[in-house]
């Protein structure tokens, strides 16, 4: 087995069984640890722009690649949707919202290391994950210069085969060969992307598992008895 | 009807003294902590003053409480739907400084300074960075007895419609002490506006718990609050709130604040109120009426039909015994002496205060406020402290209760003071009111005597209905086989794990004696 296989062929098992299972562990164990970890009492300076720019775009980010990478190829094609614009929205949207994570993350990453009350408040984790995270972005937005010559050539098997990749990784039929010929910058992306799943039970990203949509459908009041009957 | 039982409070402000026992106590046994070091979950306030934090009474910064949209109840902060909106940065979140950063001192400097001309000086250290401060400029109780620049205390919410510039001028100074906990309210505004459901009233006694476990730290309750009693720990990154001691509550002992009141100014007691009035009663229209909404929530223990449907909701027949002798219905519906605080907020508080009268009383005394002719109360418009500022706190602007409740002490007072100093009972002052003797000296009793057990009716929690085997936890209490006392941290985690403890100077002072 080959370094190629061994990065595109296991570890993303070894990221996503980390991410679900630690992230089960992490819950049932020490749920007093599960939060968001808001530094915003310590300073509320620059997080109205900053952290709603950095939270929209990634879930633009999260939800682009959910449906853009794990829908099938002939869905796309019985819902008249081209290749092309496929290739468009993808370059369009991870675009807008990649560059949002980008600016919203190195402002909050700026702040997290210099603001003396947020950086004495950080562990050394809150201060790595936020740049993995730039980090991945960043690479995420290097690639659309690359897929934007795809899109001039009408080229778009690079395209199709990244998906290709990620449902055969979904369905436990791996295939990495698909990555073999690819442009390196990609499989970058991939491997900081896959190790965001691995660092994830560790950090404060299990908030996104509490995204509290529940609220919505609640009364205003909690009341809880202890009485059994 | 559904009857439920509230572990409620009145505190009586004519003794208050400010002398921040109950903050203190409160503190060493609860925000000892890292992470909660600026967390006072009982504070003394001088008032007229900004408070702690600055400015928390006024709605219009922090946008917390409920309000009436079209008629109908809605948290001041918004829809359910704003705040999941605005949950990545709440904009009505306070910062540390609105606050104070917390601080402690290099004491041990003190004693470790090379010889040197100038005095050594304990310089502040920040209890967050660990760094040393420039300079303390605000604190917990910054504005102690008055405090400060006029100016700068009369941005008092309370005093908005009054005529400033007369309480400028020393002789017009007033003055009082407001001691403030969380108000266990009926209907809870940072229960209702926590997205994750972590905030919840214990339906036995009322007292509002944060489940910490399942608090995410999303903030909103933390702004949601009008009163800001519900802080944000920056290490655990949890809501962290007074537990109105529910340990010792649930033992039949009142709360740490209560018991180590010097002035016996505090009163722990049960109240029964009816469950289905609540949203009914949050909703009356005129802000003015909600003092006595909230008098129409509670029900009267010793009614028989709310007896009965007491027991068929399951309170405990020594709690309804309790809610019989409940100091609080005695002052707050018996004699209408004590007041929810600011009942504009609509969340039901459930701390109530007897209005602030004693500066004035030796004055009366020496005649030196005039009453009307043939009267022997002096007309509470003349005493010191103004009416208006006294309605804005406690009944949303309407005046007429606090005459009443400030006119029944005076009788009581004045009726008292026949007895014990001139040796003639004189009942002019309550004839007048229309006061009879044995109210005169049953709040005499209350209010000046305050026993200790009629200050505190605590009935004990029922942990025999409340636990499925009681038996079964008999020998092992403090010991489990899982993690539910889990502190959030051990050593060996792979899981972000806890660093050192608050800020403190870590240079050691010499011993005393080094031989």
């Amino acid at each position: 087995m080959d370094l190629h296989t061994l990065l595109f062929g296991v570890y993303p098992y070894l990221a996503l069984a980390t991410f679900v299972l630690g992230s089960w562990i992490r819950f049932d164990h020490e749920q007093y640890t599960w939060k968001s970890d808001s530094s915003q009492l310590l300073s509320k300076q620059y997080m109205r722009f900053a952290s709603n720019v950095f939270h929209i775009g990634i879930l633009g980010i999260f939800f682009g690649h959910l449906v853009g990478l794990l829908t099938p190829h002939s869905v796309f094609l019985a819902l008249g949707i081209s290749d092309a614009a496929h290739q468009g929205i993808a370059i369009f949207a991870g675009g807008v919202f990649g560059l949002m994570v980008i600016l919203g993350g190195t402002i909050l990453w700026l702040r997290r290391l210099f603001n003396p009350r947020v950086r004495a408040a950080s562990r050394w984790m809150d201060i790595n994950i936020l740049g993995w995270l730039v980090l991945t972005a960043c690479v995420g937005f290097a690639t659309i210069f690359w897929s934007m010559g795809h899109a001039g050539q009408k080229d778009f098997t690079v395209m199709l085969r990244l998906a290709e990749y990620v449902q055969s990784i979904v369905i436990l039929q791996p295939n990495p060969e698909l990555l073999r010929n690819i442009d390196t910058v990609y499989k970058l992306h991939i491997f900081f992307g896959l190790s965001v799943f691995l660092f994830f039970p560790f950090t404060r990203l299990v908030h996104i598992w509490s995204a509290p949509v529940g609220y919505l459908f609640r009364a205003y009041q909690v009341v809880r008895a202890k009485r059994t009957a | 009807m559904k009857v439920r039982a509230q572990f409620a409070f009145v505190f009586n402000l004519d003794k208050c003294i400010g002398c921040h026992t109950c903050s203190v106590t409160c503190k060493n046994v609860w925000t000892n902590r890292k992470g909660v070091e600026y967390v006072w979950f009982n504070n003394v306030e001088s008032k007229p003053g900004i408070g702690y934090p600055k400015q928390w009474e006024n709605q219009e910064v922090w946008r917390g409480g409920w309000e009436l949209k079209n008629g109908k109840l809605q948290l001041k902060s918004g829809s359910k739907l704003d705040r999941l909106l605005n949950i990545f940065a709440n904009p009505d979140m306070p910062e540390i400084d609105d606050y104070y950063e917390p601080f402690t001192f290099d004491y041990a400097h003190l004693q470790n300074a090379k010889l040197s001309e100038a005095c050594p000086t304990a310089r502040p250290v920040s209890q967050i960075t660990g760094e040393k401060m420039e300079k303390i400029t605000w604190g917990p109780n910054w504005e102690d007895d008055l405090a400060g620049e006029f100016e700068k205390r009369s941005k008092d919410r309370n005093m908005h419609n009054l005529e400033k510039a007369i309480y400028k001028q020393f002789e017009n100074t007033f003055h009082m002490y407001l001691p403030r906990i969380c108000n266990h309210c009926i209907n809870p505004a940072c229960v209702a506006a926590c997205p994750s459901g972590s905030l919840y009233k214990r339906e036995e006694d009322g007292i509002v718990l944060v489940d910490q476990d399942k608090c995410r730290g999303w903030r909103m309750c933390v702004s949601s609050c009008p009163y800001k009693k519900v802080f944000y720990n920056w290490e655990s990154g949890k809501a962290e709130k007074c537990i109105g001691c529910y340990p010792r509550v649930e033992s039949g002992m009142p709360t740490v604040c209560s018991e180590s009141c010097v002035g016996r100014i505090r009163y722990n007691g049960i109240m029964l109120y009816d469950a289905d009035k609540i949203e009914a009663l949050a909703s009356t229209p005129n802000e003015q009426d909600l003092y006595q909404a909230q008098l129409d929530i509670f029900l009267d223990p010793n009614d028989p039909e709310v007896i009965k449907q007491a027991r068929i909701d399951g309170v405990p027949e020594d709690w309804i015994t309790a809610a019989q002798k409940s100091p609080i219905y005695k002052m707050a519906v018996d004699w209408k002496i004590a007041f929810p605080m600011h009942p504009e907020f609509r969340t039901l508080p459930m701390v109530w205060y007897v209005p602030p009268l004693s500066p004035v009383q030796s004055h009366i005394d020496q005649g030196a406020l005039s009453s009307d002719p043939g009267s022997v109360i002096p007309p509470v418009e003349n005493l010191r402290m103004p009416l208006k500022y006294l309605a804005n706190l406690l009944t949303a602007g309407k005046e007429a209760p606090i005459v009443s409740a400030l006119k029944r002490m005076i009788a009581m007072r004045a009726y008292q003071r026949s007895v014990h100093v001139e040796g003639t009972p004189d009942t002019r002052a309550l004839d007048e009111i229309g006061m009879s003797v044995d109210m005169a000296l049953e709040m005499y009793r209350y209010l000046a005597i305050a026993n200790y057990e009629d200050r505190f009716v605590i009935p004990t929690g029922h942990q025999e209905v409340t636990l499925e085997d009681f038996y079964g936890h008999q020998g092992q209490n403090g010991f489990t086989f899982g993690n539910d006392s889990s502190p959030g941290i051990s050593p060996n985690s792979l899981f972000p794990e806890r660093r050192k403890e608050t800020v403190e100077p870590c240079e050691p002072a010499p011993a005393a004696d080094e031989r």
